[in-house]
């Protein structure tokens, strides 16, 4: 079997507040296979944004990642000095962020803040880190990209600055690319048009993709293989069509169950509705951390810590006692 | 449908809401943003109609309108047969006990200072309905409505999910036994698991007290699975308008199949399956006198872009926006 691009190996990611520890990730694995993407999907909280954040060393205090190891090419990232990894961010592996206005820069125009990531990484003269970000700005589908490298985020509609975001994100032909929900703050023909771009890109690059969201819609679009994050544990993990058509964990099928429009249209059905709610990560419950809302919990859910990931027989995956 | 259903509850005639750009010292006006341009609809007692439409197409500034937070630039607004347009003090005030608006954003549109019994509660205030008594009862009766516990009554909004402050938000909404409520955008800031909850909550609600719905939302899925018919709205106009079955199934208006086609489906076998989409949907800087969407469209001609379409009813009750339906 191939070595992944990137193995993330029981991270933990831990927020040391007043009000206690919270477990953001708490041993999270992961495996970004190359030329595939790989989505993560889950709810506010779940742990998926520290995930990515982790992988790219950005946690900040009071938080810390307190275990786990991050292999990406012969090396454990959670080992490189500051310097070295500044060096790998951006350049071998990189971030889309959700909101484009709040991580361009607003007082730069973009075109410079392209030309930035280029000469940081690459030995290039003024006009050829200019040619070179004209083409990317082209590639992502920015039409008259000469002119708009002259403009300021502000100048442009939220598509066009998520295209921006993209076309940093690839500036140096990254091997990773970590994409934390890059259409959530967008239109749904614009959303399409992003993802169809994401895409296009990973086919003629073969960059390898993290992509974190909500939309399940989302993830049957782009991704190949699935993990469904839940209170900061990975829950369930797949081929994308598998999660689908099998979806094992109870939290994902009631996930499943709650999307409007994926059973028949006909007439007013009622939503199989998850009860309850996220548990806060202060005071997750004992046993199984989804016992709380699951229709199908027993004695075992609540006495015995939760299962690591078992593999049933006929599926893949997934952390729940109905399959030990 | 039972018979009362068919009588019109809110009847909007050519409803524009511009508003002024003003140049120089003196403000002068040198043109206008017309976010709502000429609104023709119709919502029936007891269906709920969903308006669907991206950023910036004008869709909660005509719910604003219809509640009168928005003073209207041209047009006239029936609600259950009378025009809403010269209502003026407290005939103003007595509809707004019918009309009610649940928001977007539950942390917001909630005042942080106030207890949620206050935020559920001061609509009665305001209406001086009841004695303080009887205002709590009502509270408490409202709370259990929507599923929140009596003890949360003196707590502050802070301390809910947003799955919760949404219920607080539609308890405030109900308070006054409104006949009309416009959802606008009310699940977009919610977890899935969440928002099904929250719709299955409206749907209920519906039921029990006879309401009727316009539901504002981007989320063409959601926008299916709740409504009764569907109105979309592109540049200020209703360009088709449908029931919900329909408009799903045999969109007409380009623009209505672009938007449909983009919407992810859930489901990995249909995925990848879609054509190319138009490019730059929303965003002409010069939109062209006629049909706003002319520069986008892919059947657009010399016509479209000289003068906007009349809506046509191509089907029984299915309007659309184009030339091509007139053909």
């Amino acid at each position: 079997m191939a070595l992944p691009v990137l193995h993330v190996k029981d991270l933990k990611t831990q927020f040391f507040t007043e009000r206690g520890v919270v477990k953001a990730v708490d041993a999270v694995s992961l495996k970004l296979m190359k030329s595939l993407t790989l989505g993560v999907v889950g709810e506010s909280g779940c742990g998926k944004s520290v995930t990515a954040l982790s992988i790219m060393r950005l946690i900040q205090p009071p938080g810390r990642i307190v275990e786990g190891e991050i292999w990406f090419d012969g090396r454990d990232l959670l080992t490189l000095s500051e310097e070295a990894m500044r060096s790998i961010r951006g350049k071998e592996i990189s971030m889309i962020f959700q909101e484009p206005m709040t991580s361009l820069n607003p007082v730069f125009r973009v075109g410079d803040q392209i030309i930035e990531i280029l000469q940081r990484h690459e030995t290039m003269s003024n006009k050829e880190a200019s040619a070179r970000t004209a083409e990317l700005l082209k590639q992502v589908g920015i039409p008259s990209p000469r002119e708009r490298m002259a403009d300021y985020p502000h100048q442009m509609s939220g598509g066009m600055r998520q295209r921006v975001m993209i076309a940093m994100a690839v500036a140096c032909s990254p091997q990773v690319i970590i994409a934390d929900e890059p259409t959530t703050a967008l239109d749904v023909t614009i959303q399409a048009q992003i993802l169809d771009l994401l895409r296009k890109l990973k086919e003629e690059t073969g960059t390898t993709v993290l992509l974190i969201t909500h939309d399940l819609g989302v993830i049957a679009e782009v991704a190949e293989d699935v993990v469904v994050m839940y209170a900061g544990r990975a829950v369930e993990q797949a081929r994308c069509k598998d999660i689908f058509r099998n979806p094992l964990h109870p939290y994902t099928q009631g996930l499943m169950q709650s999307i409007p429009g994926r059973t028949a249209h006909t007439g007013k059905r009622r939503l199989t509705a998850i009860p309850g709610v996220v548990p806060s990560l202060l005071e997750l419950p004992a046993g199984c951390k989804f016992n709380t809302r699951c229709p199908h919990a027993f004695e075992r859910c609540y006495t015995d810590p939760e299962p690591g990931l078992l593999e049933p027989d006929l599926g893949h995956p997934v952390r729940c006692w109905l399959y030990a | 449908m039972a018979a009362e259903q068919n009588t019109t509850l809110l009847t909007l005639c050519g409803v524009k809401k511009h508003y002024p750009i003003t140049r120089g010292i003196l403000r002068r006006q040198v043109g206008a943003v017309k976010a709502v341009d000429g609104v023709d609809l119709n919502v029936n007692r007891g269906e709920t109609m969903g308006l669907v439409g991206e950023s910036g197409c004008g869709k909660s500034t005509l719910g604003r309108v219809i509640l009168r937070l928005e003073e209207l630039t041209a047009g006239e607004i029936f609600f259950a047969g009378k025009s809403l347009n010269a209502l003026k003090g407290s005939s103003l005030h007595r509809l707004r006990k019918k009309m009610q608006v649940i928001f977007q954003d539950p942390y917001s549109s909630l005042n942080p200072r106030q207890t949620i019994g206050r935020i559920i509660g001061e609509g009665l205030v305001i209406h001086k309905i009841g004695s303080a008594v009887e205002r709590r009862e009502r509270v408490l009766h409202l709370m259990d409505i929507v599923g929140l516990r009596p003890e949360q009554i003196n707590r502050y909004p802070h301390e809910f999910s947003g799955g919760q402050r949404q219920r607080i938000s539609i308890a405030r909404a109900l308070a006054l036994q409104p006949e009309f409520i416009i959802c606008d955008e009310p699940l977009s800031a919610l977890d899935v698991s969440i928002q099904a909850q929250v719709i299955n909550l409206l749907e209920d609600l519906q039921e029990q007290y006879d309401l009727t719905y316009l539901f504002i939302s981007h989320d063409l899925s959601v926008v299916r699975h709740i409504s009764d018919r569907v109105a979309v709205m592109y540049s200020g106009r209703l360009i088709e308008m449908a029931p919900k079955d329909e408009l799903y199934e045999h969109p007409y208006h380009p623009y209505t199949q672009a938007l449909l086609q983009a919407v992810p489906v859930a489901d990995p076998a249909a995925a990848g399956k879609r054509k190319e989409l138009v490019a730059g949907v929303n965003d002409a800087p010069f939109p062209p006198h006629g049909c706003k969407f002319s520069p986008h469209c892919p059947h657009s001609s010399p016509e479209c872009e000289a003068e906007i379409p009349t809506f046509y009813e191509v089907r029984p009750d299915h309007w659309v926006r184009c030339y091509r339906s007139n053909a």
